[in-house]
């Protein structure tokens, strides 16, 4: 029974910190970290946990944490909380929903106070100065992923299970259908949408009704890719990860994936912080975007089942990413409806905002945004 | 809730220390009062006991960490306006569910209803966004009214005239409410700029609920905590004190003799459930307007169940919803600083607020049995 | 003309594959309802017998241990359940409500350290190897839950018809004072009843964590506990409907990511709700103010 039981080490340190003082001590910076589902879910929150979990390594700086905060009052409030009691002057709320309105809100409120919202667009002329924002460009791994994926493929048919026709949802499927077409030009990509962020049954579901349609990869993109990971694996079929690393619950299938490296974005902000760089003396910018260039995305270690000539194809494309020379989306590019998106010889460069507001879906891709 | 406001005049003491004066009489007159407090009390207490321990299996101080439930729900006014907050949508979702009671149903479609309510009040607050600010919140408040009326009442007309049972309809309504959400707002209500939130275009600033203020005292709390209590008190003195209340007590209690009697039982039920579905509405629209300021899936975080409990463990009774909701609001506003300061995972707030709920309605088969409050 | 046959295979094979949880749901809450009390912390039991199956199939490296110790907590759960209930001036619904946030408290809090490691999960019967398909040679790989679901679900059906056990329990919920009368004793009853229900809850739980899809996760169950109760009353207490309903949620489930993946694309937030609307039609359809619904148990939601 005592293994079913967890144990918290930490538990005495913190209490005492609590009650020793409200007022950090001038060497300490307190970081809060806020997610919207459990810290352990195989993905996305996980990915952040663990970044926050890297910068609390870095010397002077102390991590505060809150899991499971939905995105009402209630993020205000434990926000609020992390300031006044726990005595926070960063604070990472990463879920998208969190920014309008109770970012902003409390942002107003706590001016000396610095937000660093994951995923968010900065405006300078609507949004308080003490606000920022920061993303990765995780589309270029998608990409690197639709081209392992498009090398693997027998069939040529490729799978996505998505959550919601969202902009950053539809940037990634259009990158991981251009990558596999890059690989096979006559290579499909079918998406599914489950219509929520995590329903392991409709997630399964789509995973299997996709597969008996003769689809050989799936990729995903969901809270947790762990069900989808799991039931290819199942079925015999190869998968790309997303968010973490999922190598270990398929050895077989497992191609590579996307990830996510927020420790190194998070240490990053703390370094510029103890230097006394802020969002509001200008010296920490208001909007950070990254790739791999910027090490803000990484690539899982190949799987067995990618062959050489994928893995070349792959890393040369890493390389260009990395020299900054590649670009996903250019001409000439059409949606699946037959509209010229991008004209030929036109690229829509990763810095580009109309990256971030994507609406439509890549030709190649069997599916719709309605 | 004669009882409740009676110990707040001012009588002394416990019933042991009343014992001395002429006893019987004071017995008479307090002893259910006393037990009316002094039992959700012991409840509340043995509920901090059960789960201390639970702490203490986990390797924590249980004073250390009901020092920090404290300290973060009631300990500062900063904490306390915290669950002031919370208060507010779960005294209007819980009325929901404790007016239908009155008439012997149990309606468990209060995040329905909320949700339906919050759709209500967008569409009427981008109606009117130039409207003076009064005039569109109060269009907005009756229009997330309305909606939340007719939802509850949908379940409530299923009952009368096609008998269909009410706890299940309004549980299906919920369900089917959250999909017209999501629908709506990731289709015909969709603002494109709501990006990778799907929402509906937002209210004009200028007709958002503001926080609660009266010359130079302000709060972080918005109206909504007054909308809440006003529909507490509002319907309290309908149920209690006027033929209204009393023919909807009287169906309650005798159905069959209330129809031969000839009650107009479909209409009252019809009307009850119409207010019901409403308070849940405007919590809703306060949702809407004092928080999100449009309409999303975070609409649906769960205040509409947790309002069902907060009725059944105020009785049913409006006045006695207040406390508990303050009770609940403090759990909830207390389970951020388990996590910040205690390391416990997220879900201990759910284990404190299941262990407090199953004890307290435990509770409620004591009364009557402690001999020292009979009168 | 292919798509279509892949569609309606999926369709069905989606049926028993997601049809199952909610059989063993629905079969618990049958017969709790049967005995005359409302348990709406199926919910719970659910997600306590998720994350108990699989925690100790991590740790025996068995999956029917898993599934035995699933239904030990689901029954230790329905024994919490039977005992609130039926206090004086206690109320089933809320006591369910409570237990709902009480359960999935529990199993999320300890189920923690076991969101991350895997478990040996249940065997699938491989009943398609005879095709060359790998699509059908899926579809019907079936979890021995399955059959077992299957064999209470008739098992049900007699005991309730035919048995003096089962005869007891309809008194209990239709007539609870003639059963009084009779000197049956509907606390033993109703106990039993709710242990029984609440532990078959917890095997569907064990089977969302050790068959399919097979992962403990929080959001495992997607409310599927409650939609039960919901089941329960669309398959009008009869065991064996429940069979039949389970396979129509199930299906419907299935239905909006098979469409989609066929290329038909609209409208999956409205798809979701469709087991909830059809519920409802049904309930309009077949209830009537005049007589209360065939095969409700009559002592159902009067407090008695």
């Amino acid at each position: 029974m005592r293994r079913l039981l967890p144990r918290f080490p930490h538990h005495t340190a913190a209490a005492l910190a609590l009650f020793a003082t409200a007022a950090p001590s001038f060497a300490e910076t307190v970081m809060g970290f806020i997610y919207v589902g459990p810290k352990d879910d195989y993905g996305y929150n996980q990915a952040h946990a663990e970044g926050g979990a890297g910068v609390g390594k870095v010397p002077g700086v102390k991590v505060v944490e809150e899991a499971s905060v939905p995105e009402t009052n209630a993020v205000q409030e434990t926000m609020l909380n992390m300031v006044n009691i726990d005595g926070a002057s960063v604070l990472f709320p990463t879920s998208f929903g969190y920014f309008d309105p109770h970012i902003l809100k409390v942002a107003k409120e706590a001016p000396e106070v610095q937000f660093l919202h994951c995923g968010g667009l900065y405006d300078e002329k609507k949004h308080p100065k003490n606000v920022g924002s920061y993303f990765g460009w995780i589309y270029e791994a998608q990409y690197v992923n639709g081209i392992v994926a498009g090398h693997a493929s027998k069939s040529g048919k490729l799978g996505f299970i998505a959550a919601k026709p969202i902009p950053q949802v539809l940037l990634n499927i259009n990158a991981f259908a251009l990558g596999a077409r890059k690989a096979n030009p006559k290579a499909t990509v079918k998406v599914v949408f489950t219509g929520d962020w995590a329903m392991p049954v409709k997630e399964a579901e789509a995973a299997n009704s996709l597969i008996d349609q003769g689809i050989d990869v799936l990729t995903c993109h969901v809270d947790s890719p762990k069900v989808i990971t799991q039931t290819s694996e199942r079925r015999g079929a190869y998968v790309c990860g997303y968010h973490a690393n999922a190598a270990a619950l398929a050895p077989k299938g497992y191609l590579t994936g996307a990830e996510w490296d927020w420790s190194s974005v998070y240490s990053k902000y703390a370094k510029m912080i103890q230097d006394g760089k802020s969002l509001m003396n200008g010296g920490i910018p208001h909007l950070i975007r990254g790739g791999f260039k910027e090490g803000f995305i990484k690539m899982s270690p190949y799987g067995p089942a990618v062959s050489d000539a994928a893995k070349a194809d792959a890393d040369a494309a890493k390389a260009a990413f990395m020299a900054g020379t590649l670009e996903v989306f250019t001409g000439e590019l059409k949606d699946n409806e037959g509209n010229v998106k991008v004209p030929a010889g036109g690229a829509l460069k990763r810095d580009d905002p109309a990256i971030e507001s994507m609406s439509w879906l890549v030709e190649g891709v069997l599916g719709s945004t309605k | 809730m004669a009882e409740l406001s009676a110990t707040s005049s001012g009588q002394p003491g416990s019933p042991g220390l009343a014992a001395p004066t002429p006893g019987p009489r004071l017995k008479r007159a307090w002893g259910p009062a006393f037990e009316a407090i002094l039992v959700p009390l012991g409840a509340i207490l043995l509920a901090l006991v059960l789960f201390g321990l639970f702490c203490k299996a986990q390797g924590q101080d249980p004073f250390k960490v009901y020092a920090s439930i404290y300290k973060a729900s009631f300990g500062s006014w900063f904490a306390f306006q915290n669950t002031l907050m919370r208060t507010a949508p779960l005294m209007l979702t819980a009325l929901c569910t404790a007016l239908p009671a009155r008439l012997g149903m149990i309606v468990i479609g209060n995040e329905g209803a909320l949700v339906m309510g919050g759709i209500g009040a967008v569409i009427a607050g981008l109606a009117v966004p130039a409207w003076p600010p009064h005039l569109a919140l109060g269009l907005m408040a009756l229009s997330g009214m309305i909606w939340g009326g007719l939802w509850i009442s949908l379940s409530a007309g299923l009952r009368q005239y096609r008998g269909v049972n009410e706890t299940i309809s309004s549980l299906l309504l919920n369900y089917i409410s959250i999909a017209i959400l999501n629908h709506l707002v990731n289709g015909p209500m969709k603002d494109p700029s709501s990006l990778n939130k799907p929402s509906s275009f937002p209210i004009a600033e200028e007709i958002m609920l503001g926080r609660i203020t009266f010359g130079d005292f302000t709060m972080r709390v918005h109206w909504g905590l007054g909308y809440g209590l006003v529909a507490c008190v509002i319907l309290w003195f309908l149920m209690q004190r006027t033929t209204f209340g009393y023919q909807a007590r009287f169906i309650g209690a005798n159905p069959k003799a209330a129809r031969l009697g000839g009650l107009p039982v479909n209409r009252t039920t019809l009307i009850t459930c119409f207010l019901a579905g409403g308070c849940a509405g405007v919590a809703g629209m306060v949702e809407v307007a004092a928080v999100h300021g449009r309409a999303n899936e975070s609409l649906a975080a769960g205040f509409g169940y947790a309002g069902i409990l907060v009725a059944f463990v105020a009785r049913f009774h409006p006045l006695a919803i207040v406390p508990v909701s303050l009770l609940l609001g403090g759990i909830l506003a207390s389970s951020g600083i388990l996590q910040r300061a205690h390391k416990l995972p997220d879900s201990t707030s759910l284990v404190f607020q299941g262990l407090v709920f199953l004890v307290i309605l435990f509770s409620d088969s004591l009364y009557g049995r402690f001999k020292i409050f009979k009168p | 003309m292919e798509s279509f046959w892949l569609v309606t295979l999926a369709i069905l094979a989606g049926a028993v594959r997601g049809g199952t949880p909610f059989l063993f749901v629905s079969l618990g809450e049958c017969l709790t309802e049967k005995s005359g009390k409302i348990n709406l912390g199926q919910e719970g039991s659910l997600l306590a017998g998720a994350m108990t199956a699989y925690a100790v199939s991590h740790h025996s490296g068995s999956p029917w241990y898993g599934v035995l110790a699933a239904m030990g907590t689901g029954m230790a759960l329905g024994l919490l359940f039977a005992w609130l209930a039926q206090l004086p001036r206690t109320n089933d619904i809320a006591v369910g409500i409570a237990l709902m946030l009480f359960g999935s408290g529990i199993a999320f809090f300890f189920g923690k350290p076991y969101i991350q490691p895997s478990a040996p999960l249940l065997p699938g019967i491989p009943l398609g190897a005879w095709s060359s398909s790998s699509q059908i040679q899926a579809a019907l790989r079936i979890c021995p839950l399955f059959f077992l679901g299957l064999l209470t679900a008739f098992f049900l059906a007699w005991f309730l018809r035919s048995t003096r056990w089962g005869l007891q329990i309809r008194a209990a919920g239709d007539q609870p004072s003639a059963a009084r009368a009779l000197g049956i004793s509907l606390k033993s009853v109703r106990t039993w009843a709710a242990m029984a229900g609440s532990g078959l809850a917890a095997v569907g739980g064990s089977y969302l964590s050790l068959y399919y899809p097979g992962a403990w996760t929080e959001a495992i169950s997607g409310g599927q506990g409650l939609m039960a109760v919901a089941l329960v009353i669309f398959a009008r207490w009869d065991p064996k409907m429940c069979l039949v309903a389970s396979l129509l949620f199930g299906g419907a489930q299935s239905v909006g990511p098979a469409l989609q993946a066929a290329g038909i694309q609209t409208g999956y937030y409205l798809w979701n709700a469709s087991p909830y609307v059809l519920t409802l039609i049904v309930m309009i359809i077949t209830c009537s103010t005049k007589k209360s619904l065939a095969g409700a148990p009559g002592a159902l939601a009067t407090g008695e």
